[in-house]
């Protein structure tokens, strides 16, 4: 039952994302994919579980030849893949999700779905509600729903690519148990991601790729700095954090309510410039509507936000971009970055030129520069959704100003591999250098702890605690995010 | 919005579709599609008359092209061709004087009661976030309904009111023709400049780039400083000034009158140009020639085979379903099943 595949080719124009890769995984197998943003771990996924063609190369699964390349032959052969955004946007009941696409006629059999999802549900562990609404699913459960329904189809081999990423930390110990169980069924399960710590606990093996090929593999546990070395050769992590003296108020919140429904956000909070605050909490829990506050995308219900001097609260949102502040969301493609349109395009979209014509010559030479700048894999001509994950997080790094007063992030590194998340760091802590003020919200403990002044706690829409980051511990830290106020 | 990549593909599966149905309709396929081809350019005269259909034709779709870029489904196009023609026809029937300075004031009516009536379907969208297809199909029967108590009321002919029409205008405020020809080298000489002015403005202006960013993802451009919702307005209204350009065509330079179902159904077919051509402008006058040969050929199978005319009906409905499944299998086949709109790591 083992997955073997050989000599895997994947171009895109001169784009080599996979670039001849073999891989053997045997049954049972834990195996860990690492590498670089646009190494091509994605690339691979995909044509493993058949939701995009190899130019050439072959896969075999249980001694059989896989043929065409479609993620329902794919999933007949028993491989499934679980996208990083699990798929159950649909306003269908999770049900409903969870019968989507199972195979037999035009009669969809509803109740032995039901007692179908009853029973996979119990054997992992998972609690749903069939009847609910499957767009109130927080990420985490989308996924667990996600992966019900894999293995329910009949899913043999796995594929999770960056799934850890905006899951709640009890969410994923549960996951973690989930893949370990069924590792112990003899099923293949491949986990990409950009955590050594998780794929460490994880995983019995890991390869490691870099611009599309196969540039290491090793039996776990080996040393941390070996798999470093591997994938990004000689750095050195956990720089300094260059000391600055914070100056006046940026940003200053007075009794601020919002007005959307859902989200009874309450918050008094002064952030002064060339200072870090981080935003902690579980995912929903005000963070988000706190910064789209800030950022003055969403409307105020009550309340003051003074943001360099003036009081902008109720004001539209192009006063907000004047007074310098600027929001990096979370979710790349969907609030971000626009799909179809070069990286060219999109520096000439937040670009300071304003000739009616676009200067083709000018535009591309910019983009070079910012692309160079900020080492993103691709080209001026490229299109946002053809860049990696981590790439699109780069180049909505680049799209923003040089010196905002107040930079506003939603998970500014999540994605991001550790060279580039230390990169973004270094780039944002010299920036506060300038006088900008940054709030970030974070899942990652770790990273709140180490570049935060301040970090300030959600818990159901409030803020409950503010604390200085040098005496947070992880522990302190995780009993105020579950509401343990001491 | 998915691009549709091959004109070529979808256009040879036109042809397929409409040799199967000379087929089933007892017509000898290469003979009737000479006789439509004879009949849309076989002289002087026919090429004038298909001309005369590509220029209203041509200035929808390429109106359309803006508000298919802006991410709208602009199906009111066909109200604001018919109000184009009511303005234009307000201005043929009330300004007296010579062609230079009526012409031009007919043109200018008809775009802009062409653009206000797209203001409303842009109003309700913004305002109330009441979708352009629902708004447009009902503002098109009101437009339809006020040409038609134009005709028969306040514009009706002297001493009848009868639904064939308005007087026919003052010769001077007609489109200007040349000889025999039908087509006016002002109409046609419209289109050109509308399709080359889409096409420059789409291509290369950064009003353009940024029509196209709100089109594809409003939610991404509203964060980049865009005033989205101005934009939608600003294409509402210059497809409504081209489309009302082309319902001047129609009224002053065809009928020559203000008639009941002044559009022609120019504004569907439009739709279906813009969607043929895969949202590129330098398509869209070949595909509108396409159409407007059909149109007009196809007149002549009834005279010359005995095969009702009506088949030129069928005929772009169906083309219409080819369209349709053409795009459809397209998007298919770039999306690979039926998990489409997830990739979220890629
Ligand atoms: N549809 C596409 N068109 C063009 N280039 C693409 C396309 N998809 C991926 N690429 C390129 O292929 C390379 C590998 O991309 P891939 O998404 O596999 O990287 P990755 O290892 O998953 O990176 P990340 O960690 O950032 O998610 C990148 O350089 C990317 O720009
Ligand atoms: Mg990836």
């Amino acid at each position: 039952m083992s997955l073997v595949l050989r000599n895997i080719h994947k171009h895109y124009g001169s784009v080599r994302a996979n670039d001849g890769v073999d891989l053997e995984i045997a049954p049972g197998e834990l195996h860990g994919l690492l590498g670089e943003n646009g190494a091509g771990k994605s690339t691979l996924m995909k044509v493993v579980s058949g939701f995009i063609a190899a130019d050439s190369g072959s896969i075999e699964f249980d001694g059989a030849p896989l043929g065409v390349a479609s993620p329902r032959v794919a999933l007949e052969h028993g491989i499934g893949m679980l996208h990083q955004d699990p798929l159950v946007f649909r306003p269908f009941s999770v049900l409903d999700n969870f019968l989507l696409g199972s195979a037999g006629g035009v009669l969809v059999d509803r109740k032995g779905g039901r007692s179908s999802l009853a029973e996979m549900a119990a054997r992992y562990g998972f609690d749903f509600d069939p009847d609910a609404d499957a767009r109130s699913l927080t990420v985490g459960e989308r996924q667990q729903l996600e992966i019900t329904r894999l293995l329910w189809r009949g899913a043999r081999v796995l594929i999770l690519d960056e799934p850890t990423t905006g899951i709640s930390e009890p969410q994923r110990v549960k996951l973690f148990a989930v893949l370990r169980q069924l590792a112990a069924e003899r099923l293949i399960v491949i986990f990409v991601s950009h955590k050594l710590e998780e794929v460490e606990a994880l995983c019995h093996r890991v390869t490691v790729m870099s611009r599309g090929r196969v540039v290491g593999r090793r039996e776990l546990p080996t040393p941390r700095h070996d798999l470093v070395r591997l994938m990004f050769g000689d750095i050195t992590l956990g720089g300094a954090r260059p000391e600055v003296t914070l100056g006046d108020p940026a940003l200053s919140l007075r009794g601020v309510a919002a007005r959307t429904r859902g989200a009874p956000l309450h918050a008094d909070l002064t952030v002064r410039r060339g200072e870090v605050l981080g935003l902690a909490g579980l995912e929903g829990s005000g963070q988000r509507t706190f910064l789209r506050l800030c950022a003055g995308l969403d409307p105020v219900g009550s309340g003051t936000i003074v943001i360099g001097g003036h009081d902008l609260a109720g004001k539209p949102y192009r006063r907000f971009l004047d007074a310098g502040v600027h929001y990096i969301p979370a979710g790349r493609l969907e609030e971000g970055l626009i799909a179809g349109l070069s990286v060219a395009e999109h520096f000439e979209l937040v670009g300071p030129n304003r000739s009616f014509m676009v200067d083709r010559g000018a535009a591309d030479t910019l983009a070079a520069e910012r692309i160079a700048e900020f080492s993103i894999k691709g080209e001026a001509a490229t299109t946002a959704e053809a860049l990696s994950g981590g790439n699109q997080q780069r180049l909505l790094m680049a799209m923003a100003p040089d010196h905002p007063v107040l930079l506003l992030m939603e998970h500014p590194t999540r994605g991001l591999d550790l060279g580039s998340a230390q990169w973004v760091w270094d780039r944002m802590l010299r920036s506060r250098a300038g006088g900008t003020a940054i709030v970030f919200a974070s899942s990652d403990l770790e990273e709140l702890q180490r570049y935060s002044d301040r970090i300030a706690v959600f818990y159901e829409g409030r803020i409950i605690a503010v604390i200085p980051a040098s005496t947070a511990t992880s522990s302190s830290l995780g009993l105020l995010i579950g509401g343990v106020v001491s | 919005m998915k691009r549709l990549r091959s004109a070529p593909l979808a256009l040879a599966a036109a042809l397929g579709a409409i040799v199967v149905i000379l087929f089933a309709a007892g017509a000898p396929p290469l003979e009737a599609m000479r006789v439509i081809f004879e009949g849309a350019f076989g002289t002087t005269d026919r090429l004038g008359a298909t001309l005369m259909a590509w220029t209203p034709l041509v200035l929808a779709a390429a109106g359309l092209l803006i508000t298919f870029q802006a991410g709208l489904w602009n199906i009111g196009v066909e109200g604001q061709i018919a109000m184009g023609a009511i303005g234009a026809a307000w201005m043929a029937r009330s300004v007296e004087g010579p062609s230079l300075v009526v012409v031009p004031l007919t043109l200018i009516g008809g775009a802009v009661f062409g653009a206000a009536w797209a203001l409303i379907p842009a109003w309700l969208r913004t305002r109330f976030r009441v979708h352009e297809i629902f708004s447009g199909v009902a503002l098109s029967f009101v437009a339809a309904a006020i040409a038609v108590y134009l005709i028969i009321g306040p514009w009706s002919r002297t001493g009848v009111a009868s639904t064939s029409g308005t007087d026919i205008f003052d010769p001077r405020a007609w489109l200007p023709t040349i000889g025999s020809w039908r087509a006016s080298p002002v109409g046609i000489g419209a289109a050109v400049a509308a399709v080359a002015a889409v096409l420059v403005l789409l291509r290369g202006s950064r009003f353009g780039l940024r029509i196209r960013a709100v089109g594809r993802n409003a939610e991404s451009a509203h964060l980049l400083g865009i005033p989205t919702q101005r934009y939608l307005v600003a294409a509402f209204a210059m497809c409504g000034a081209l489309a009302g350009i082309a319902g001047t065509v129609q009224a002053t330079g065809f009928h020559h009158k203000l008639v009941p179902s002044i559009s022609g159904g120019y504004g569907f077919l439009g739709v279906l140009v813009v969607l043929l051509a895969g949202f590129r402008a330098l398509w869209i006058a070949p595909i509108a020639l396409f159409f407007a040969a059909i149109q007009v050929g196809s007149t002549q199978l009834s005279l010359r085979l005995g095969i009702d005319s009506s088949l030129a009906g069928v005929i772009q409905g169906a083309l219409v379903l080819v369209v349709l499944i053409v795009g459809g299998f397209q998007v298919y086949s770039a999306a690979r099943g039926p998990v489409v709109t997830g990739e979220g790591e890629a």
